[in-house]
């Protein structure tokens, strides 16, 4: 299954004679909708609600782009992509961005002929172990049987921080997330490790969430970011600034609901971010009105992230690192001039 | 010189059958191989462009990922290379145990599913369905939950014999800890093998000379049982037993076999042992009964009814399906990446992961298939060359 959706993309690689290099904007707009590349399992980034309709931080990051692009958010159509799959797809120009928890390395920006944009989560590493396992640390995981998420740099993180503190330990690597919940909720393993989202997101579904506990250690950095290719600049500057817009946004205070407000504050700098004094989109290649539909439509980096993450979602995620850096965390947007 | 060779020789070639038929298989030689050219070429020019590296330049380097089970010693400090080399060998040795352990199913199965026994040849004939028409990803999901939903964690293990304990985190078993005996007790079996094998030539030769008939079976059993046993005797008959305890998460000591491998390799033989099942009635009773009857007949026993009458005739049916089921078996072991076996699928995956190198990757997953995939039906050939009916 796997094997043969990975077979596709590599056959899709063979077969473009000519991939285009440069101007996806244009790409896009001829198409007349964004592709963009996600997890599509993992509660609160990406997963499509009862309904079908996608949900998610990540989901949010690519339907700004849109708005950005089209004026409407909702001209995207969503690719779900394993690990394997991800980069792939977007080397071979299957889809146009990848908004999926894939975090910037150099290795990937540099061998993988990619480019990272802003940082849309900061995250990192941690474990989940069951409470009556009576563990407060992750060093006395000596020994113990690991569940690891499939993930790229989940693997070795891991082992970096077993070798490193000079324990032992066995893991299970099992690429099926559902399949690999399971095994661990039934006691197959000691502890879970994967990004510490990602981690809040599995507790969420187990039987019982309060029998797990999140150990305090975080062995990692892990900057999630949307993801374009090397060599187009243009479409690079669409997706930096969009995603520079949202955190901009919940910094000038402009929100989804007081955004058609705003359009008549004094304030220039509010002026020049919505377009009432034109000349952003312009430079981006794109309409002035820009930033106002991203905001209008998708809502600005804090109304996003507690739509999806937050502390009054399943998920329960503090702010933390993602905060504002005028609140102590590391989000911070570059001057709109 | 003929009429009809003096034409040939002066037509021009197209006008030949034979010539033409060469000309032909050139041109589609040609054809698939500028196709592939095109292919390799147009790859590495795209991948060029995009800055993607290319090659198989990170075998050498660490791979920095541990790996749950291996054969050969491995650490994440490892490289690549060897990564890959842990995961090939579990793909073989899930493969070969599983194909010895389905072949010895599927004929039980199979000679059960003929039995005048109508119960047992009802069971064999439910057995075979109920295993043939349930997907084998299927059953993997279903032993695998089996093991970590219905047994106990380590510290509340099962022990059903003594030395043997059975946990969610796999079956702990007790071993005879290590002795310099073991080496020349393997030495006293292989030696007897190799006598049992002499043993048996000298005395069909003199059968077929003499027609006087030697007991092989029983006296190769015994030499096989009984040398290395002298030599464990010898060494004064040590005892000492490396036992399983629980320490700390898990069992030390003793083999360890992972919930992963058992679940692989039960879905894996017991979904094949089918079909192998049905392969081995085909063949049997492709025999016509009068055969049977014949051998009777002459006065020979069931025993050797079966062994010098029927299996030669049957085997020439049911070897070349037989390589078949055993090639789907080592195929289908790639479905270990669902329940988190090691397999060399699972590890190139984690490989491409890391590296971003899809294509080398899936390049190398298929060469090691159809290397593992090639050796097994080119054994598979021979042997079927050495059973196949000698014409006379």
């Amino acid at each position: 299954m796997k094997l043969a959706k990975l077979l596709i993309v590599m056959v899709a690689v063979l077969a473009l004679a000519s991939v285009s290099m440069a101007g996806t904007l244009d790409d896009v707009r001829a198409k007349g909708y964004l592709r963009a590349g996600v997890n599509g399992s993992v509660f609160g980034f990406s997963m499509p609600d009862k309904k079908g309709v996608w949900k998610g931080l990540d989901v949010d990051t690519a339907k700004a782009v849109a708005a950005a692009v089209f004026g409407d958010a909702n001209k995207v159509k969503f690719v779900p992509l394993t690990a394997v799959q991800r980069l792939p797809a977007l080397q071979s120009g299957e889809i146009d961005v990848l908004c999926r928890n894939t975090t910037q390395t150099l290795t990937r920006e540099t061998k993988n002929g990619l480019n990272f944009v802003h940082v849309n989560y900061y995250d990192g590493q941690g474990f989940l172990v069951p409470k009556k396992l009576g563990i407060k640390s992750a060093k006395e995981l000596d020994g113990a049987t690991v569940c690891v998420l499939p993930g790229t740099t989940t693997e070795m993180n891991a082992a970096d921080y077993f070798r490193s503190h000079g324990m032992k330990w066995k893991p299970v690597v099992i690429e099926n997330t559902a399949e690999l919940n399971k095994a661990f909720f039934a006691g197959r393993c000691d502890c879970l490790t994967s990004d510490a989202s990602q981690l809040a997101a599995q507790r969420s579904v187990a039987p019982n969430p309060k029998d797990y506990v999140l150990l305090p250690e975080i062995i990692s950095k892990e900057p999630l970011a949307p993801v374009v290719r090397h060599g187009d600049d243009q479409w690079y500057d669409i997706v930096n600034w969009t995603v520079m817009a949202l955190i901009e946004a919940e910094e000038l205070g402009i929100t989804s609901k007081n955004v058609d407000k705003m359009l008549k504050s004094k304030n220039p700098q509010i002026q020049r971010f919505l377009g009432v004094t034109p000349g952003m989109g312009k430079a981006l290649g794109l309409d002035d009105k820009w930033a106002y539909n991203i905001i209008k439509q998708v809502g600005n980096y804090g109304e996003i992230f507690e739509r999806n993450v937050g502390v009054n979602t399943p998920l329960g995620l503090e702010r933390g690192l993602n905060a504002l850096w005028t609140k102590g965390g590391l989000m911070y947007a570059a001057p709109f001039r | 010189m003929s009429r009809q060779e003096q034409a040939a020789a002066s037509d021009p070639f197209w006008l030949d059958p034979g010539k033409r038929a060469i000309a032909y298989q050139v041109g589609v030689l040609c054809m698939v191989g500028l196709l592939a050219y095109y292919l390799v070429s147009n790859t590495l020019t795209n991948l060029e462009k995009q800055n993607i590296a290319s090659g198989f330049g990170f075998m050498q380097k660490e791979a920095s990922f541990e790996i749950g089970e291996s054969l050969i010693p491995y650490s994440a400090a490892d490289s690549y290379g060897r990564a890959l080399l842990v995961g090939a060998l579990n793909t073989l040795k899930v493969s070969f145990i599983g194909i010895i352990l389905t072949t010895l199913l599927g004929t039980i199965i199979g000679i059960a599913r003929l039995s005048s026994n109508w119960l047992v040849s009802r069971m064999a004939a439910l057995y075979i369905e109920v295993m043939q028409d349930v997907p084998v990803l299927l059953q993997l999901f279903f032993w695998y939950a089996i093991f970590y939903e219905t047994l106990p964690s380590p510290r509340q293990a099962l022990n059903p014999f003594s030395g043997v304990f059975l946990t969610n985190r796999g079956v702990a078993m007790a071993v005879p800890a290590a002795h310099p005996c073991h080496k020349y007790m393997l030495a006293a079996f292989i030696t007897a093998c190799v006598l049992a094998y002499l043993l048996r030539r000298w005395a069909r030769k003199r059968q077929e000379a003499t027609g006087r008939y030697f007991p092989v079976v029983p006296v190769s059993v015994a030499a096989i049982i009984g040398l290395p046993l002298a030599v464990w005797f010898i060494f004064g008959a040590p005892l000492e037993m490396d036992v399983p305890r629980l320490q700390g998460f898990n069992f030390k000591g003793g083999i360890t076999l992972s919930p992963e491998f058992i679940a692989l390799l039960l879905g894996l033989v017991l979904y094949t042992a089918a079909f192998v099942a049905e392969v081995v009635r085909a063949g049997i009773q492709s025999v016509s009964k009068g055969q049977t009857e014949a051998a009777m007949a002459i006065g020979l026993k069931p025993g050797q009814v079966l062994n010098l009458v029927i299996l030669p005739q049957a085997l020439r049916v049911i070897i070349p399906p037989l390589t078949s089921q055993m090639l789907n078996l080592t195929k289908n072991s790639s479905l270990a990446v669902a329940i988190g076996f090691p397999d060399f699928v699972s590890v190139a995956n984690t490989t491409i992961n890391q590296t971003g190198q899809s294509i080398e990757g899936v390049a190398l997953i298929m060469a090691v298939y159809l290397i593992f995939s090639l050796s097994t039906s080119a054994f598979m050939n021979w042997y079927n060359k050495k059973v196949k009916l000698v014409e006379r």
